[in-house]
Order: structure tokens, then sequence, then C-alpha cells
């Protein structure tokens, strides 16, 4: 009797649990789903093609957000990916055991710094300065969030890098500055552009550091040091507005956003897959 | 995790022979990378100063008492944070109730429980949540979420848990519930990868051991795999409630935005990191931008101060490498 109390209580912890996964699974089921049902009806040629309508206005729509984030994106990783990856050869290839654990802990705490927090240093560094909201300001706080996300992903694949390769490197008299470059980083490589993509999808999302950064635009950005609009900013403002269009176009804009990190994310585990560091 | 080669390669960078004749671009390279590595501390040296250089005048203006005051009136210049504080904290105590059980539970689901073939997809699946964006979280909860909490749950918890003063009072839909609740959301994800990490160092021994002595499938679970690893978890909640602190967006979107302190759940709050998102371009005075900043300093101490618990305790835990976040 109970030996077998036991065993019915294993059994419906196990459903329990079954149940639990479930319920975390449950939130992206939904989140996809209203998005494909009501980002899809709205999305159409001119939705990639045209600037928004004037207030109250139907029609228009998001291309300049697009370009927008993929700007954006781009200027990231000009900051973020030659910081992380020198930084990444450092923590991997020179540093000493204490020194890299520090720099490994300031990482990690810098990688929990709230996005908004971002948003404001850029405001006092960039924005107040020159006196004005800029792409250059937007892309600045995008790259600094990316910096600790690709040195931590940098320094975890060239780890795995075999010893043999940098020995058999320094018994041809090579330089190590080659060896590390030419070598090791180049076997390495797919691992490293895996972690640039994440960072980079991972950035691709945020909107808080771009509100007092980048601030948004209506138009087409002419020049970099003018402010730029970007899908979340968009989409955010959309969300929030009282109008039933805009409200349709905020679930386009997340439908495309969402796809764009998803494209990111995908082309990690193709990546990844044939990859041996 | 491979911190052996770790060690080994750092040995071969600093104490193979050097080739004279060559060595300068080897120096200026390793001071390149001295330099990129060293930018992370510098980050944090410069995000700490600049918040505080952005509210000096507040902090003159209001010394400590801007942590307890509750006033938050732009229009005679008097700011307090202690709404914001409030709606922060037990924002994140909400979403911490909900996304640490949960998340632990799918965790020891997916290392003890779910057969082999059902793992990936589980762990694919919560992923990709990791991956959605604060602001679709937010448009999400907007549009779907709040409509539902509003006609169903919020009508159901005062029916039936109405005599608690948590679950009284008019239901607006947008709330600190519903802000706790997208909390959750968000974080479950982390959560979950980070206990996953943890309860798969768990040595096989402990589990053969407790199933030796007779235990059951649960039994096991309950004795050896989270009585052992019991501090880890803790630590995982703990680097969940960083996040939560921080959100922005999607809590923004749906907490109702009033700088109230009410007992009742279904009342409107304010977070401290939804109130920087909301009036920072709409700050007239600089008094009101240095109280904003004031606020983004208090979130980022307390931030730091919670993720370097987590850190510690993950650290000490496992060798470094699961404090990380994918």
């Amino acid at each position: 009797m109970q030996h077998s109390w036991r065993k019915l209580k294993s059994r419906a912890m196990s459903g329990l649990l079954f149940t639990c996964a479930l319920l975390v699974m449950a939130p992206l089921f939904f989140v996809l789903y209203y998005l494909i049902r009501e980002g899809a009806s709205a999305l159409d040629w001119s939705f990639f093609t045209q600037l928004p309508k004037p207030t109250g206005e139907v029609g228009g729509g998001m291309a300049h957000a697009i370009v927008g984030t993929l700007v954006l994106l781009a200027m990231a990783a000009v900051i973020g990916v030659p910081l992380g990856v020198m930084g990444g050869i450092y923590l991997a290839e020179y540093g000493s055991d204490r020194a890299n654990y520090w720099i490994r802990f300031a990482a990690d705490v810098l990688n929990g710094i709230p996005s908004i927090v971002w948003g404001m240093v850029v405001y006092v560094l960039l924005v107040v300065p020159f006196g004005t909201f800029s792409a250059y300001a937007g892309g600045v706080a995008l790259g600094f969030m990316m910096v600790p996300l690709v040195m931590r992903t940098t320094e975890e694949v060239l780890i795995l890098v075999p010893q043999g390769y940098r020995e058999a490197g320094l018994a041809l008299g090579i330089p190590r500055w080659k060896i590390i470059t030419v070598i090791v980083v180049k076997a390495a490589l797919k691992g490293i552009i895996t972690g640039i993509l994440v960072a980079m999808a991972r950035v691709a999302g945020e909107t808080a550091p771009l509100l007092f950064t980048a601030l948004g635009n209506n138009f087409w950005n002419h020049s970099l040091s003018e402010p730029i609009s970007a899908l979340p900013l968009q989409i955010f403002s959309y969300a929030i507005s009282p109008y039933d269009d805009w409200h349709r176009q905020a679930w386009a804009g997340a439908l495309v956003l969402m796809a764009i990190i998803l494209i990111l994310n995908v082309s990690v585990r193709i990546l990844s897959r044939g990859r041996k560091f | 995790m491979a911190s052996p080669s770790g060690d080994s390669a750092s040995r071969f960078a600093t104490q193979a022979p050097p080739r004279s004749g060559a060595r300068w671009p080897d120096i200026s390279f390793r001071w390149l990378a001295l330099l990129a590595a060293l930018t992370i501390a510098a980050l944090i040296i410069l995000v700490g100063w600049e918040l505080y250089r952005g509210s000096r005048l507040a902090i003159a203006q209001f010394g400590i008492n801007f942590l307890g005051s509750s006033t938050w009136n732009p229009v005679t210049d008097q700011y307090g944070a202690w709404p914001f504080i409030y709606g922060t904290l037990v924002s994140s105590l909400i979403a911490l109730i909900i996304a640490v059980p949960l998340g632990v539970a799918t965790a020891l689901y997916l290392t003890e429980m779910a057969p082999q073939h059902l793992r990936q997809p589980i762990i694919t699946a919560i992923e990709m949540l990791a991956a959605v964006p604060s602001v679709i979280f937010g448009l999400w909860g907007i549009f779907v979420l709040i409509p539902w909490l509003r006609d169903h749950l919020f009508v159901w918890l005062k029916h039936t848990l109405g005599f608690l003063p948590l679950f009284q009072g008019p239901i607006y839909g947008v709330s600190m519930l519903a802000g706790g609740i997208i909390i959750a959301i968000m974080i479950l994800p982390i959560v979950t990868s980070v206990s996953r990490e943890i309860l798969r160092s768990v040595p096989d021994l402990q589990r053969e051991a407790a199933y030796a002595l007779g235990a059951t499938h649960w039994e096991v679970i309950r004795i050896a795999v989270l009585s052992y690893a019991r501090r880890g978890l803790f630590g995982a909640a703990v680097l969940g409630l960083g996040r939560a602190l921080g959100e922005t967006m999607a809590v923004t979107m749906v907490i109702g935005n009033r700088p109230d302190i009410s007992a009742s759940l279904f009342a409107p709050s304010y977070t401290l990191a939804s109130v920087i998102a909301n009036e920072f371009t709409e700050a007239t005075t600089d008094l009101y931008l240095n109280a904003l900043f004031e606020l983004g300093l208090v979130l980022l101490v307390v931030t730091i101060l919670v993720n370097v618990v987590a850190q510690l305790m993950l650290r000490t835990l496992s060798g470094g490498a699961s404090g990380k976040v994918n």
C-alpha cells in the first residue's frame, strides 16, 4: 500500500512537471500565433516601400524603419565586433587567470545592466554635446550592449581550439599575432560569427536604448547625425497610439522584426551545424 | 568549461620564447587586445559616472529623502522615487513567484524526465521565447493578454480570492499584476536555462545512490537532485530578479504608468525603468531630467548588486561558465 502510494506520487509529479514545461512554452505559441494572424493581414507591398502617412490617414508603410534597423545594426556591429572579438582574444590567448576572472565577471555584470540605462548614458555622452538625437548615438548604444556578449562567446570558442594548432605555428617560427589571427581565429571563425549573429539578434529587438538616442523619425534619414527610425521604436509608438490602422501596422512591423530576428537565429543554427569548435 | 586548455593557452602566450626582430607587431597586438578587454571595465565606470553626472542636481536638492518620498509632481518640481521603487520591487516579486517554480520545474522535466526526443524541441522553443523582443511582448500584452486578464483571470481572482486586499478594487486591465505576469514570461527562458545548467552539473552518483536506496523517480529528484542544487537554483532565481528589475518596454506598455501605491494588484503602477522610458524626452526642467537620471542610478545600483550576488552564487558552484547568458 505504502509502496504504490509513493509510485503514484512520483507519477503525479512527473505529470505536473510536464504541465509546467507546456505552460512555459505556451506564451511563445500564443505570441507567434497572434503575430502571424494580425501581422500577415496587414503586410502588403506598400508596407515595405512607403513612409508613414500623416496622422489619421490610412495606409503607408515602415520602409524607413526597416532600413533604419539595418543601419543601426550595422553601426552597432562596427563598434561591438572589433572590441568584443579583440577582448575575447585577450581573454583566451593572453590574460592571466586572475585578470580573466575579473574581466569575465565584469562582462557578465555588464550584460545584466538594463538596456534603458544604456540609452541614458549615450544620451549624456553623445546627444547632449552634439545637441541632437542621431543615428550615431543609437548605433553606439546598441554597440556597447554587444561588446560583452561578443567577448564572452569569442573567448569560449577560442578556448576550444586545440593547443597543437598554436604549437605547430610556433614550431614554424610564425609570430604570435599571426598565429592568433591566421590560425587560431581562422579555425574558430564559424563559432565567432555565430556569437556575433546571436548578439546582433539580441540587440535588433531593443527599443529602450533607442528611445532617447536614435529617437525615431517619420521620414527617410538623410544623414547619420540626424534622428533615425527603427522597427522597435515604430512598433512602440504605433502600439500605444489610439488609431486602429496604426495598431494593424504595429502588428505587421512586429512580424517583420520577428522575421529578421528569426533569420539571424536560423543562420546561427545552419552555421553551427558543420562547426568543429 | 574547458578551463585546462584555457590555462595552457595563456601559458603559451606568455612563456613561449620571443623572436627577436619581429617583436613590435606582437607587442602592439597584445596591447590592442588588452585595451579591448579593458573596455569592459571602462564601460562600467562610464555608465556609473554618466548617470551620477546626470543626476547631481537632484542628489543635491533632495538628498537621501529622494528614495523615501512618494511625491512625483513635475509641475511643482517635487520628485520622489518611492512609488517607482515600490512598483519595480512588487512587479519583479510577482514575476519571480510565477517564473521560478515554472522555470525550475521545466528544467527538472528537461534534465530528469523528458524522453530524449522531446528535449531538443522544448529547449529550442524556450530559446525562441528568449529571442522575442520586449516590444513585441508589449504589443501582445496590450491587445491580447490585457483583454483576457481583464475579462477572465482578474474577474475569477476577484471572485475567489476577493477577501484578500490584494485582489480588491476596480479592474482596469492595465495593472501591477499584468506587469508582473509579462515580466514572468520574459524571465522564464533565463531562469529555465540557468536552472538546467545547474541541474546538469549534479553528479549522477547522487541520483544512483538515491535509486539504490529504493527511491522513486520523484524522490530521487527531491532528495538527491533538488537538495544538492538548491544553492545554484537560488542563484538562477537571483539572476532572473536582475533581469526582472530592468525590464522596460513590455512593462511600460501594460503596467498602467501611474505613480500610486495601492494594496490592490489590479491597480495601475509604475516602475523605475518605465518612468524613465515615458518621461525622459518630456522632461522640461533640468531638475526633472536630473530626477529621472537619479532613478536610473538607483536602478543601476540595484541591478548591479543583484547581478553580482547572482554571479557569485553561480560561480562558486560551477567554476565560471553558467552565469553566462546565451
